[in-house]
Formats: C-alpha cells, sequence, structure tokens
C-alpha cells in the first residue's frame, strides 16, 4: 500500500540523502518526492510517496524520526489529511477533437496554459488518482507528454510539533553523565 | 589561532585525553599544531585500527572514544570501524580532514565524498564549511556520540579550514531541536511493569549492552534481587551480572546455553532491558519465546517493535527506568507471599538445575590443548577481572561461553558487525584508557593476521598487552558452518601458514612463544602474564573442534544441539 511521509526536515547539507537513505537501504523505490522551503526558510517540507509493507510503516516513521535533521515525520496515511499533484500535460490534438479536448479539461476543472496548432498545454491539480484518470483520459484524445509534480500532503490533525530545548555543553560545566537530557 | 588549534582546544574541552590516528597530506596543519600540544595522540598503523582502537578506549571507560585520519583513503579505511561501533552503538567521534573547499568535486589527490560515504555507517556526520562553525560542529559531535543511543558521529574538515585563523569562543549551549532522547520512561508503563512482573509466573530477564551503556548493572542485579528472578545477559551484555551472582545464568542464542535459551523459551514475561531481539540470540522469530508477554526498555524508539511487538513499550534511559522500576516494584511488593510465589520458586529453582545439568563446561585433553582447556587458563588468570578484546568466530564464542566477567566493560568484542582483526587494536585502546589493568587480547590466527601490523604499535608504545592466538590453524567458525552444513567441504578455510611467534614477537622487541601441549599450558599462560611487558602467546588448539551449543540457522533457541553427533553403534 502507498504509504505518504511527511516530513519536516532542516534545510541542511545531506538532510535529503539521510531521509531517503532509510528507504534504499531497505530497498524501498521512491514513488514521489517533493522538497521546498516553508514559512521558516531554515526548514523544508518533504513529502515521499513510498510502496512500503505495512508492517514496516510504523519503523520506517521510526527510523526518520531518529534523524537529527528530521523535526518531524508523519504517516499522512494514518490520520486525516490532504494530499494533491500537480501534472502538466503536453496534448497533441486533431483539429477536429479539439473542443471535446477542452470539454474534459472544463469538466475537470484543468486549465489550459498554451495553445497551438498542434494542441495544448494543461495545467491540472487534484488528488494524484484523479489526476491518473485525468491522464488516462488525455491520452485517448492522442499523444501526450506529462510532467507530475509529486505529491503534496497536509495533515488536518492538530498535531504539535515538540522541538528539544537547547542543552548546556559540557564546556558549560554541566551537562550531566553521559549527556542526555529529559524527554 | 588556527582551525588546527581551534579543533585541539574542542577536543581538550570535550576531556580527551589521547586519540588514535594516522597523519596524511590534508591533515599536515592539523598534525602541526599538535605538534607542541598535550594532548595525546597514539600512532597505528592503519586507520581501520585507529577506529578500534578508539571503540577499545570507548568500550573499556563509557567515555568518547576518538579517531582521526587523512582524506580520501584514510578516511575510507575507517568505515568498517564506524560500522562497527554504529552496530554496537559505541560513542566515537572519528575526524577526518578533506580536500582544501576549493577543491572539493575536483577529483582533488587523495579526495573521496567522506560525508556522502558515511552517512549510513555513523550516527550523524558534518562537513565543516568555514572556521565560524568548526567549535559549534564539533562539541555538536561529541554531544551527539554520547547521548541517547550512543554511536559514531563523523566531521569532516577541509584543510582550507585547519588553516583559516579564527577566534575559539566557547560553546555554551547545543542546539538540535529535531534530536530527540527520551530518558524518563514513561510512569504508567513502569507502574504496568512492576505489576506484571509480579503477576509472572516464570519471569526472565534478558539484559543486553544497553545496561553496559547506561552504566546501570546495579539497577539490574537489584531488580533481579528484588523478585528473586533469573537473568541472561547477551553477548553485548555480559559483565552487566557478577558470573557468581546467584540469579546469573549465563549467555542466550546460537550458542548460548541450555538453561538460557530454555529458560527464554519457557518464560511468560520476558523483561527485556537495553537489547534488540537480535537474530543471534532469538534464533528463529517467529518461535522465539512463544508463551512469553515482553516488556522493552530500550532508550531508541526504533527498537521498540522492531523484531518482537512488545506488551509494554518504555522507551527511556535503561538506568533511570530501572531506578524507578525497582521503587516501584518494592512499593507493590505483596504484604503476604505472592500468588505466583510457587511457581516462581519452582521456575528458579528449575532454571538453577538446568545450569548444574547443562552446564557450559571446558573440554580438556592429555594429548591436544582443547580450545575449550585454553578458555579455562585464560579464566584462571583473570578470575573475572581482566580485559579481554576478541575478534569474531570460535574463540568470541567460547570466551564469551567459559571465560567469566565480573563487572561491565571487562569483555570488548565485536559483536553486532563481527570484524575480524578488531581483538588486537581493540586491545592496545583499552590498554590506553586503563594503564594499570591486564589487558589480554584473545584473537584467532585469522583475526590476529589481520591485525599485525599493531605489533608495531605496541611495542612502540611498550604497551603491556597480552596477546593470546588460538590458533586451531582455520578459519574456525567458517570451517564449522562447512562442516555442519556443506559437507565437510572445507573451502578456503585452511591457514596453514602462521608465523613462528617467538620470532614474531622478537622482530618486534618482546617475548613470544608458541604451545602444542596441554600439559605446558598452564605454565606458558602464567609466564605471559607475568610479563611486565607485551606478550605473544601462540597456542596450537585441536583444529576440528567446533562450538556447541548450537542452534542451527533459523532454527527455534530451544533446538539446540547440545554436541558433536555421537558414532553410531554398530552391531
Amino acid at each position: 500500500m502507498m504509504q505518504v511521509i511527511s516530513l519536516l526536515v532542516e534545510n541542511k547539507p545531506g538532510a535529503l540523502l539521510r531521509v531517503t537513505g532509510i528507504l534504499s537501504a531497505r530497498g524501498y523505490n521512491i514513488e514521489s518526492l517533493t522538497v521546498a522551503r516553508t514559512l521558516d526558510p531554515e526548514l523544508s517540507r518533504m513529502t515521499i510517496g513510498v510502496d512500503v509493507e505495512e508492517r514496516l510503516r510504523a519503523q520506517v516513521i521510526k527510523q526518520m524520526n531518529k534523524l537529527i535533521n528530521v523535526l518531524q515525520a508523519t504517516d499522512m496515511t494514518d490520520g486525516r489529511s490532504i494530499c494533491r499533484e500537480m501534472v502538466l500535460i503536453k496534448a497533441r490534438t486533431r483539429q477536429e477533437s479539439r473542443t471535446a479536448l477542452l470539454k474534459e479539461v472544463e469538466i475537470f476543472g484543468a486549465r489550459v496554459v498554451d495553445s497551438s496548432t498542434d494542441g495544448f498545454a494543461i495545467e491540472a491539480t487534484g488528488d494524484p488518482e484523479k489526476l491518473d484518470e485525468f491522464i488516462g483520459l488525455m491520452r485517448s484524445y492522442g499523444e501526450i507528454e506529462v510532467a507530475r509534480s509529486g505529491a503534496v500532503a497536509i495533515s488536518l490533525e492538530s498535531k504539535k510539533l515538540r522541538l528539544q530545548p537547547p542543552v548546556p555543553t559540557r564546556a558549560a560545566g554541566s551537562l550531566a553523565g553521559n549527556g542526555v537530557l529529559n524527554g | 589561532m588556527s582551525g588546527a588549534q581551534m579543533l585541539l582546544e574542542c577536543l581538550v574541552q570535550e576531556g580527551v585525553d589521547c586519540f588514535f590516528g594516522y597523519p596524511g597530506g590534508v591533515t599536515l596543519p592539523f598534525y602541526d599544531a599538535l605538534y607542541d600540544h598535550p594532548i595525546r595522540h597514539v600512532l597505528v598503523r592503519h586507520e581501520e585500527n585507529a577506529c578500534f582502537a578508539a571503540e577499545g578506549y570507548a568500550r573499556a571507560t563509557g567515555k568518547v572514544g576518538v579517531c582521526c585520519a587523512t582524506s580520501g583513503p584514510g578516511a575510507t579505511n575507517l568505515i568498517t570501524g564506524l560500522v562497527d561501533s554504529m552496530m554496537d552503538s559505541i560513542p566515537i567521534v572519528a575526524l577526518t580532514g578533506q580536500v582544501s573547499s576549493s577543491l572539493i568535486g575536483t577529483d582533488a589527490f587523495q579526495e573521496a565524498d567522506t560525508f556522502g560515504i558515511t552517512r549510513s555507517c555513523t550516527k550523524h556526520n558534518y562537513m565543516v564549511r568555514n572556521i565560524a562553525e568548526l567549535p559549534r560542529i564539533v562539541h555538536e559531535a561529541f554531544y551527539v556520540a554520547a547521548s541517547g543511543r550512543p554511536g559514531p558521529v563523523l566531521v569532516d574538515i577541509p584543510k582550507d579550514v585547519f588553516q583559516a585563523m579564527g577566534h575559539y569562543t566557547p560553546v555554551h549551549s547545543i542546539h538540535l531541536p529535531g534530536y530527540k532522547v527520551f530518558t524518563e520512561g514513561h510512569a504508567g508503563q513502569i507502574r504496568r511493569a512492576a505489576q506484571m512482573i509480579w503477576e509472572a509466573e516464570r519471569p526472565m530477564f534478558y539484559a543486553g549492552g544497553g545496561i553496559i551503556a547506561a552504566d546501570a548493572s546495579r539497577e539490574l542485579q537489584e531488580l533481579t534481587e528484588l523478585v528473586d528472578g533469573p537473568a541472561v545477559t547477551t553477548l553485548m551484555g555480559l559483565g552487566a551480572m557478577p558470573s557468581g551472582h546467584p540469579n546469573f545464568i549465563s549467555m542466550p542464542g546460537m550458542h548460548g546455553s541450555y538453561a538460557a535459551n530454555m529458560g527464554l523459551t519457557q518464560s511468560d514475561l520476558i523483561v527485556a532491558l537495553g537489547v534488540r531481539f537480535d537474530d543471534r540470540v532469538t534464533g528463529r522469530l517467529a518461535a522465539f519465546a512463544p508463551h512469553a508477554k515482553i516488556i522493552h526498555v530500550d532508550i531508541d524508539p526504533a527498537e521498540i517493535g522492531k523484531n518482537r511487538t512488545p506488551d509494554v513499550p518504555i522507551v527511556g534511559d535503561v538506568k533511570r527506568v530501572l531506578q524507578k522500576l525497582n521503587k516501584v516494584i518494592e512499593e507493590l511488593k505483596p504484604a503476604e507471599a505472592p500468588r505466583t510465589e510457587t511457581a516462581r520458586r519452582a521456575w528458579m529453582h528449575k532454571l538453577r538445575s538446568w545450569k548444574q545439568e547443562f552446564p557450559l563446561a571446558p573440554v580438556t585433553s592429555d594429548t591436544e590443548i582443547k580450545p575449550q582447556h585454553l578458555m579455562a587458563e585464560i579464566d584462571r588468570v583473570s578470575g573475572g577481572k581482566a580485559i579481554v578484546t576478541s575478534d569474531v568466530g570460535q574463540h568470541q564464542m567460547w570466551a564469551a561461553q567459559l571465560v567469566r566477567f565480573d563487572l561491565p566493560r571487562l569483555w570488548i568484542n565485536s559483536g553486532g558487525l563481527g570484524s575480524m582483526g578488531f581483538g588486537l587494536p581493540s586491545a592496545i585502546g583499552a590498554q590506553f584508557a586503563r594503564p594499570e589493568s591486564l589487558v589480554i587480547s584473545l584473537v584467532g590466527d585469522g583475526g590476529f593476521q589481520m591485525a599485525i601490523p599493531e605489533l608495531a604499535t605496541i611495542a612502540s608504545y611498550g604497551l603491556p598487552v597480552k596477546i593470546i592466538v588460538m590458533n586451531n590453524g582455520y578459519l574456525g567458525m567458517v570451517r564449522q558452518w562447512q562442516d555442519l552444513f556443506y559437507n565437510n567441504r572445507l573451502s578456503s578455510v585452511t591457514l596453514d601458514c602462521f608465523p613462528d611467534a617467538e620470532k614474531l614477537a622478537g622482530a618486534y622487541g618482546f617475548k613470544g612463544r608458541t604451545v602444542t601441549q596441554p600439559h605446558e599450558l598452564a605454565a606458558a599462560v602464567d609466564a605471559c602474564i607475568a610479563e611486565p611487558g607485551p606478550y605473544l602467546l601462540n597456542v596450537k588448539v585441536s583444529p576440528f573442534e567446533n562450538v556447541y551449543p548450537m542452534v542451527p540457522s533459523g532454527g527455534a533457541i530451544n533446538e539446540m544441539v547440545m554436541g558433536p553427533p555421537q558414532p553410531a553403534v554398530v552391531k
């Protein structure tokens, strides 16, 4: 089953590799991946779609949460969430089917972003499965080219982000024992 | 000051008194700063051994072990040690040089993508991009290595950062908002655990390396005494219970004792403390302890439920959790003998009698030295007090079975990764950490030959390490598996050339000897231990001895093979 994982990650070198490394070390293939900055430029939001065996899903999230650059890893498949993706389609059409195709675009709520005698460039957003259907539909009109953005997801549940406070160093003289902090 | 001097200042602030390394081109500025610095640098003969030595130091003390290598081949040579310390959760800070920032990515001389290569074999790693962030990164590295579940952290430092000039401003706090360390344990879960422990009829304490790492052996003993319950300790946990403790059973697993394995199998409550249900302990997972409820305490949330789903998970530092658990256990102690009292007594009695009935007893012979005989001799001179380091394989298993360890941090071996060549360099690190202690490097003839270059380090620093080679002329454990599972087709396991120990040690300027006869063994071991300096004792043992008991790969741990097949009686 496809697992959608949403991560809040420090925008630091190697952070992306660490996250994907957890999946590649177990031989999982990443189906989709998006990364972009958040409101805080030092943080990135990452959404990963990956096909993970049911019994290992919790383990994968735990491993990701262990990464020092990961502030939070959440399994979006578990709770209420919204998942959207964008697709750009270049559709070649014959003159006689242009109108029919435009009708489909309209029904789906997609937009034409470029038009030429060869055909159209179409932009659509939606649920990834919905987009699959739309792409299928567009194919029935002829040859198409597709670029998908990969899914982005946001949780609708109010999950508090728990950040760890700073810890005094050994140099500051109060790091207890082997340096553990209260959790 | 320069970046190189700043790095040394950071090491001083972290309390590093000695570290292990090997210089090279890009670390020249660092070694130049080291030239007139009081911190002690130990020059090993191969970078892999620098990391193993740092591990020996860390395992013997609980402090962070530090190793250092140059860029490219120096850094790549550290990899085995990094993975080794990752698998056994040993705190290591590895410092590597990198080519100058302007050359990174140009395939410069001795350039390797150390940061990329070591991502998956470290707990965390860093590349320092400028001198301003150097102190923060180094202090973070030490903090991350030692806190939570310990592990290796690598800091890659380009040559120009060593050379740059800057001001060292002390780092007073470390801010890693995403680094979650849970130490305290959930109070409700701890109470539930305590109740379950009192209610159990056949409880079993299954303790591992986490007890050693958390310095919780006293708390563990207390717990077993409070409820008079039996404890097994894993390969990584040996020494957590004194060998003579009445509640200590022995080591479970593939080469564990009958009592330990049957105890786990028949238990109705396993209290797992700082362990990871490793395949070498559980055997076939589906058949492991089928009747037992599980309480699992670990500081790493990802270990909980990884292999066996617990009934009561407790994420926390095992020392803190045990302190609290012991209190609650006392609090909940029934006024009268608990309902389960009779069953528990019978259970403890059963385990003790199993232990007596199927002991891990040394085999001896008049004509040849049995490997178990050698272990008994080592046990005799150690008396449960010496530091013993080992590689991986038959000698490791016999040592774990037969040599007693009465304190934590005496038994130093490559557990999870099973690295050959670990025993000798880790003994170097342990001896530097514990100059007054007797350090025995117990190695196989295979592992020893992987680590021979370090004889130079031992000689050069005059380390009184006692190297005892259990020499069976084979890659013993692989031979054992070829014997048992591949029709005894011994493929590339014969190590038929071994240097003359007396001459080899002599070439490095210390004493060595080979013994072959059982009646000479005790005196030879005594002479080895009595020697004030290093000593190489090569003990020729019977070549075809197999380690028993043995749980065949894929078997359940109660399906042990107790000994070699007996010859069929021909009528």
